[in-house]
């Protein structure tokens, strides 16, 4: 809407602001709100008047409305400070308005615009710069609950607007601590935590003693004191918050895992105090007997300290809170603390243990997560170590799994400790067949982490004997594998214990190098000389051989246009070939050369198709060769996109190269199809849309167009003007010249680039059992895919199944089917329903996964959508195309006819 | 001129319950008033009173007391400590030493009765409370308003059929949905032992349990149900076992919190206790681990899954002696879902009968469970279990593992007593006593370590199998209990339901964190609280709005000055302004006017005093109207001021200062003005 048209509707507005129904200038009210807050509208214009229309309102709903107005004005003009000023002396007048709801604007009109720093005073004025704070901090005793929770969230806004809040508030908000109403009270948690980040240091008085204490412990202990609120949001809120207490003293910190346990007076020890004397004195039996956890020391009555004791014990609490929302919380927030704090890790290890054990999935899995981030700080009891194996037999895969990447990064302290994982994980392994890949992985970390713990055991494990032979392991045998790989890794860092093996196992590492090279390392063994060279550790990326290669074999192709055609074809082929061997040898620098060969492929493509002879030939003849030239440009499209979506780390000045060449790409095709169809009618059409294209292009990559000199965008462009009044044959023609003129761009290679890339794990495709399910009703297909440098998965990621017929169905899944177990991993679990008409016999569908894309996401927001009318959901979206990224699994099911 | 209430507030009273002490006799309390309901204030402003209105003056001065009378609860297989002064039986198999629990509460002139316990340590008279003591002569529904009942174990249900059926009452009997479900059922078996196993007679029979739970009311959380048009009563979740629940009595302004037993850690089946901030004027809670904090129960769960699964895995079969309700399920739940996380096959079996019942109420009454149970239901009713199975007494021989929950829960006889001998021999197999055995018990025997047992006809049996003992009680520990003091903020609390000692000590904590009054009754004391009701007045809209316009608005923090006059008439207050009353009244009214004179030492004219009077007067009392009249008179508002020459000492003048009632902090302020003389310099 162009700015004239907004000052029109203002005016058209003021007209009927005299309206007697008062909902009616609500509305009005609102929409003044709504049109300062677009854009190309100056409201400095209508400030004026709507501050004059506060002052002869009476309703309070409408007066709220227009404070909110003026709000919307003051947040579009933040530089204006005498607007600020002005707006902020307005607010103050209503604040003793008798409606909350007006009193609620006003505060929130002074959070937003309100500003402390006195210098700005301006003398024109004549009013001093009120402090705002205090005028907030005012209504933090108002009599309505809403307008308190108002000025709390005021003050918030206020901070976060980086102003300084006053120490002087915390007492004020220590006092809505006890708030009847928790909106109050989460809010006022909030506030504590602000200000004890604020002033951590800073000394207060503890009330009915002499005593004094930082500020920040003494937050601490109040909103320790608010994880047994009343309220679950409270409790939630506070535990969250206690997370990011990191000053905190470590004395106070370690009271909150103290519940300070008595039992009729005498103070009892916990269970896991119990369970750590236990394993220190070495006795194994625990208690058996009745009152083994009798309670021993008398307790000093005067001492004890019921609910004051501040602290103590909120973690205890959050831990075992009824709501599961504050139980994650709590782990959350333990897990934070925990980080910053080594002892406080190895204390908290105890309840994150017992956490394994929660009703709740969720739960479970978060407190797996945590311990797995506060791994190097701590060292596992037994005990403590039988406990989390207990969990190894969960049925969740998702729990096994975060276990097995915990035990990856675990430090355990004994043999046995080893031993008793071991054995778990092999029990684990019997259990579920399917985690085998998991628990390996996870064998292989426990190996190299702990060589010289594994060392005492390999004659167990391996089942040697110094005088007998014993009989050669089953090679296939999923557990025996596991055993070595724990025992391979562990020998890498010990040369002792290549020693202990048996001819047999020499073997069996021989083929295991070979077969799961990811798993086993290279080791030293006597008589064999080392696989993999040292020396290529020490010398950076750059410098490493196979790297300068690719830039070599990349810059030789980029001298191409000096080439005669035939043999600019062969180097093509032959580099293109280089890089895929390359790819495949070095898994690093596979994403690099499989993008740069996917680029060469094109350009490949596009000389062939402009090398045809039949170009010069009268277009009737033409017509049985162009399959060839119209395939290549719909193939070399096809590869664009898959340059510019399938890869993560690709770059602006990749994504220019890119489109650059899907242009020629669309040239070719138009040129084609020009020579192709009689009449010039359907011509029209195509050149236009072909000059839209190239006018997008010149939209899109306005700032990279210098980049492209001589290129063949930048010749098209010169013409353009022309182009634009010519005839489609004529506008053919030139483009075509232009394309056959045009030259080979570099591709720059960006840093880091990854090929997104996808494996089923499920349905594995094996099965000969037909899935049988009746006709017309649907069937449940677990899928199971891991999914690599896959960027924004909840929104790319489909899965399509191909029916027999020919049939395609795309399913999206959920947003919650995606786990996200690594940094450029995702997790894809979810089921997919088929459903089909009868079929006489059992049959194939073939299920994939796809990668949709949106080209036009690249696009800038185009000018009239500004005010964000349009959610970027809606246009995110739209599915433009899609490439499948995965192998497609065949999976046999048998729609039954249905009986009657 | 304002005024302010002093003088005391009547409120509860509460009776008296007599108690059995060791010997077994009854005590009646001499202090109980007998005199039936609706005259057990004598006062003839008892209405008043009922509505909490409490009168200016100390001539009405009432009492209000609760009464608690309280014996140590039963909770089916828990730990129980008697009251100090509740010598256990001493009969040996009798086997528990049970309390009961009975609380008279009068409040406002409503008199309630708070659950109705049995004691299930007596065969005799003794195990129902002596319900003569209320009332010798007239009927018991005259005597009680209502009848609450907090949750469905019988040390707080017991009596109830004796109660009403038997002794005779008729009024409304209220308690949760679940609770009047599965009440009955308890009653009825507890009725089958007593009656048709142990053959008693003179005790209440299934049509009487039935025609019983005809006058119950059922009522729902949160549901505030007027008993009638002044008592009203609210229930909270209180955890502890499905159905349990604290109430809210209310009478006008005033307010009793009974807690029942509660939790406050949630465990599998159920949430914590909740109660909002109602502030009442009593908070009556259990104190049955007064002095006691407790561990996490996760430790516990763990504890208890470990040794379950350990004893599974190597073959052996597991033991469970449990209590028909209440733990038994939660177990029940814990062992559910570690075998569906866990995956394993080895069947779970639940002994038939009353907890096939049980468990279908804990089906229905999903809304009272804890958070898990009540998401997840929707796809599949925790107690719809997969892995448990009804149990037949041959399964006991099936080789294999299994897991076998069986009732009663001290072995002192039934089923797992018989299963318990099958098993005992093997090494392999485990018993787990989740909750504590009375002494003489085989549960007792073998927790304290006795591996030979000595049965009836004279054999031995040889303990092999392993011993647990796991502790799983759903009471509110020391914090819990500090923690739902808290949460009410009431302003007295009373302790019940636990042993003296130890109450003690609670009592002095919440004393000294909270600073409100805490009581600890004996059995059969009664205890008096006053309160300070807020007393509504009226005030005509006329009177507000004219006092309204001469300040600023009302601050919630500063009391305002308001001119009125008090009018108590037909047991309501209404302040109306002056004229109003006097019309009201009929009365004329009276002028009453205050004179002064002041001395001032001024030799100079009457006329010039009076002017530098005015000067005066005029600089110091900006806000005031103040002027000169033509005849010589200093008038400030309407107060008038004349000066006259001193009849003896023409050096002195006298100042006659003269105003009327209304204005009698001006008058008395510009008198002692006055009287410090005037300015030297004021010309």
């Amino acid at each position: 809407m162009a700015a004239h048209l907004k000052k029109r509707v203002y005016e058209e507005f003021t007209k009927v602001v005299q309206e007697n129904d008062p909902s009616v200038r609500l509305k009005i009210a609102s929409l003044l709100g709504l049109l300062s807050k677009t854009a190309g509208f100056s409201p400095d214009c209508i400030m004026d008047d709507a501050i004059n229309i506060l002052q002869n309102e009476k309703s309070h709903q409408v007066l709220a409305q227009l404070l909110d107005t003026l709000l919307a004005i003051g947040t579009k003009l933040p530089e204006n400070q005498a607007i600020q000023n002005r707006l902020v002396d307005v607010a103050c007048k209503h604040l003793t308005d008798t409606s909350h709801g007006v009193r609620n604007k006003c505060l929130q009109l002074l959070g937003n615009l309100g500003s402390l720093e006195k210098s700005v005073t301006k003398d024109g004025e004549g009013l001093a710069v009120r402090d705002v704070q205090k005028i907030i901090g005012d209504y933090f005793s108002d009599q309505d609950p809403r307008v308190r929770t108002a000025a709390i969230k005021a003050m918030l806004q206020l901070h976060e607007r980086g102003l300084k809040l006053h120490q002087t508030i915390y007492n004020q908000a220590c006092k809505l601590l006890s708030d009847d109403y928790e909106q109050v009270r989460s809010a006022a948690v909030q506030l504590i935590w602000v200000v004890s980040q604020l002033y951590p240091e800073s000394i207060v008085p503890i009330p009915s003693s002499n005593e004094e204490i930082r500020l920040v412990d003494d937050a601490f202990g109040k909103i320790c004191h608010m994880v047994s609120d009343g309220s679950w949001v409270v409790r939630v809120q506070a535990a969250k918050l206690l997370g990011s207490m990191e000053q905190v003293s470590s004395h106070f910190l370690e009271q909150t895992l103290d519940k300070k346990l008595m039992s009729d007076l005498r103070r009892k020890r916990t269970a896991h105090e119990r369970a750590k004397e236990l394993y220190s004195s070495g006795e194994f039996s625990s208690g058996r007997k009745w009152g083994d956890d009798a309670p021993k020391e008398e307790i000093d009555t005067g001492a004890v300290n019921l609910i004051e004791s501040g602290a103590c014990g909120a973690f205890v609490h959050g831990l075992e809170d009824e709501m599961y929302e504050v139980r994650i919380a709590a782990v959350e927030a333990l897990c934070m603390l925990a980080q910053s704090s080594p002892s406080f890790a190895e204390k908290c290890l105890d309840f994150l243990v017992d956490m394994f054990n929660d009703e709740i999935e969720e739960v479970r899995l978060q407190s797996i997560h945590t311990m797995r981030k506060i791994s190097n700080n701590i060292t596992l009891r037994e005990d403590q170590l039988d406990t989390v194996l207990a969990v190894l037999e969960d049925s969740s895969r998702d729990i096994r799994e975060a276990l097995h990447e915990l035990l990856c990064c675990t430090n355990v302290s004994t043999k046995e400790g080893i031993h008793l994982a071991l054995v778990e994980l092999l029990k684990n392994l019997t259990k579920y067949p399917t985690d085998r890949d998991s628990i390996w992985k996870c064998l292989k970390f426990l190996g190299s982490r702990h060589p010289t713990l594994v060392l005492p055991l390999v004659p167990e494990l391996l089942s040697t004997h110094p005088f007998f032979d014993t009989a050669e392991p089953d090679m296939d045998d999923p557990a025996y594998i596991a055993v070595l790989v724990l025992i391979f890794n562990a020998a890498k860092t010990c040369p002792t214990m290549p020693a202990l093996f048996s001819d047999h196992t020499f073997r069996h590492y021989a083929y295991l190098r070979d077969s799961l090279s990811h798993l086993v390392p290279a080791l030293r063994l006597p008589g064999r000389k080392l696989v993999s060279s040292t020396l290529s550790a020490n010398i950076t990326p750059h410098e490493d051989p196979s790297h300068q290669f690719l830039q070599q074999s990349l810059e030789r192709v980029y001298s191409l246009q000096h080439l005669d055609p035939q043999g600019a074809q062969e180097l093509l082929e032959l580099t293109i070939r280089d890089l895929q061997r390359l790819g495949e040898l070095q898994s690093e620098l596979a994403g690099v050369a499989d993008f740069s060969a996917t680029y060469l492929r094109c350009q490949l493509l596009l000389i062939k198709a402009l090398q045809e002879k039949l170009w010069n030939v009268a277009a009737p003849l033409y017509l049985k060769q162009s399959d060839l030239a119209s395939a290549a440009a719909k193939q070399i499209m096809e590869e664009t996109y898959k340059m510019e979506f399938m890869y993560s780390g690709v770059e602006n000045k990749q994504v220019v190269i890119i489109h650059h060449m899907r242009l020629q790409a669309k040239a070719l095709q138009l040129i084609v199809t020009a020579r192709t169809t009689r009449g010039v009618d359907p011509l029209f059409g195509m050149c236009e849309k072909f000059l839209q294209e190239v006018d997008f292009f010149q939209r899109c990559f306005i700032a990279d167009l210098p980049h492209l000199q001589d290129s063949f965008v930048d010749k098209l462009l010169d013409l353009m003007p022309r182009l634009m009044t010519s005839k489609p044959v004529e506008v053919v023609k030139i483009v075509q010249t232009m394309l056959r003129q045009s030259t080979f761009l570099h591709l720059p290679l960006p840093e880091q680039i990854h090929k997104a890339s996808a494996t089923i794990i499920e349905p594995a495709g094996e099965s000969d059992n037909p899935l049988r399910f009746t006709s017309g009703l649907v069937v449940a297909l677990d899928v199971d895919a891991t999914l690599e440098h896959v960027q924004d998965p909840q929104n790319t990621v489909k899965v399509q199944v191909l029916y027999p017929d020919g049939q395609a169905q795309m399913i999206h899944p959920k947003p919650a089917d995606f786990r996200n177990p690594g940094p450029g991993r995702h997790r894809l679990i979810t089921q997919v329903y088929l459903s089909h008409t009868a079929w006489t016999e059992p049959c194939q569908v073939e299920v994939r996964l796809l990668l949709a894309y949106n080209s036009n996401s690249r696009l800038p927001k185009s000018p009239w959508v500004e005010g964000g009318e349009v959610s970027p959901q809606v246009e995110t979206s739209v599915i433009e195309g899609t490439i499948p990224f995965s192998k497609s699994v065949k999976v046999y099911i048998m729609p039954k006819p249905a009986r009657r | 001129m304002g005024w302010n209430v002093l003088g005391a507030l009547s409120l509860p009273c509460m009776f008296p319950w007599p108690v059995c002490g060791g010997d077994g006799c009854f005590l009646p309390h001499p202090s109980f008033p007998q005199q039936p309901r609706g005259s057990s204030f004598p006062s003839p402003r008892r209405a008043l009173q009922a509505r909490g209105c409490r009168v200016p003056s100390g001539g009405l001065r009432q009492v209000a007391g609760a009464i608690a009378c309280s014996s140590r609860e039963t909770d089916m297989g828990e730990v129980r400590k008697g009251w100090q002064r509740l010598t256990p039986p001493s009969r040996p198999g009798a086997g528990q030493d049970v309390g009961r629990s009975c609380i008279l509460v009068s409040i406002g002139g409503k008199n309630v009765m708070l659950d109705c316990g049995m004691h299930m340590g007596f065969n005799d008279d003794r195990r129902f409370p002596d319900f003569s003591y209320i009332t010798r002569n007239g009927r018991l529904t005259d005597f009680l308003d209502c009848v609450i009942i907090s949750h469905f174990h019988l040390d707080h249900c017991g009596a109830l059929p004796y109660f009403s059926e038997m002794v005779g009452y008729d009024g409304p009997i209220y308690m949760t949905h679940p609770t009047q479900a599965i009440c009955p059922i308890l009653l009825e078996d507890y009725r089958k032992i007593a009656v048709d196993k142990k053959g008693e007679a003179n005790f209440f029979t299934s049509q009487m349990i039935k025609d019983c739970m005809k006058k119950v009311v059922a009522v729902h959380l949160h549901q505030t149900v007027q008993v009638d048009d002044e008592l009203e009563i609210k229930a909270y979740y209180a955890g502890h076992v499905l159905g349990a629940a604290m109430f809210q009595i209310k009478v006008g302004s005033e307010s009793v919190v009974y807690t029942g037993d509660y939790n406050m850690t949630p465990d599998r089946h159920l949430g914590a206790a909740w109660i909002d901030k109602c502030r009442p004027n009593l908070l009556i809670t259990e104190s049955t681990y007064a002095t006691t904090i407790r561990d996490s129960k996760r430790c516990r769960e763990r504890d208890f899954l470990k040794k379950v699964h350990e004893a599974v895995e190597r073959g052996g079969k597991v033991l469970i002696p449990v209590f028909a309700l209440g733990r038994a399920q939660e177990l029940c739940i814990l062992l559910e879902t570690f075998w569906e996380r866990m995956n394993l096959k080895a069947p779970i079996y639940f002994s038939t009968g009353l907890t096939e019942k049980a468990n279908h109420y804990y089906k229905l009454f999903i809304t009272w469970t804890n958070q898990k149970i009540r998401k997840t239901f929707v796809q599949r009713n925790m107690f719809e279990f997969k892995h448990i199975k009804a149990f037949d007494r041959a399964f006991a021989d099936n080789p294999g593992p299994m897991v076998v929950f069986a009732t009663p829960g001290m072995l002192h006889a039934g089923q797992s007593l018989q299963i318990f001998r099958k098993w005992a021999g093997n090494e392999k197999n485990m018993v787990i006593m989740p909750g504590y055995c009375v002494q003489g018990t085989v549960g007792h025997k073998i927790l304290s370590g006795q591996r030979k047992l000595e049965m009836e006809g004279r054999q031995v049996l040889e303990v092999k199998m392993q011993v647990e003992y796991m502790s799983f009680s759903a009471h509110a520990d020391a914090k819990g209990i500090m923690q739902l003091v808290g949460q009410a903020e009431p302003e007295n609390v009373l302790l019940v339901h636990g042993e003296a000692k130890k109450m003690e000590f609670l009592k002095q904590k919440i004393e000294q964190e909270f600073r409100v009054n805490c009581y600890m009754p004996a059995n059969g004391e009664t205890v008096t609280l006053p309160t300070s009701p807020s007393i509504p007045v009226g005030i005509s809209l006329g009177l507000l709005k004219r006092e309204m316009a001469q300040g600023l608005l009302p601050d919630a923090k500063k009391p305002r000055l308001l001119h009125g006059t008090l009018i108590m008439k037909d047991s309501n207050f209404r302040l109306v302004s002056s004229e109003q009353a006097l019309k009201e009244l009929g009365l004329a009214e009276h002028q009453l006017r205050f004179t002064c004179r002041v001395h001032l030492h001024d030799p100079r004219k009457e006329q010039e005093t009076a002017l530098r009077v005015y000067s005066h007067l005029k600089s110091v009392l900006k806000d005031h109207c103040v002027q000169h009249l033509p005849d010589g008179s200093v008038t400030v508002e309407s107060i008038l001021i004349q000066a006259a020459a001193h009849s003896e000492d023409p050096g002195t003048k006298v100042l006659l200062v003269s105003w009327t009632y209304q204005d009698e902090e001006l008058g008395s302020y510009l008198t002692s003005l006055l009287k410090k003389g005037l300015p030297q310099g004021a010309t």
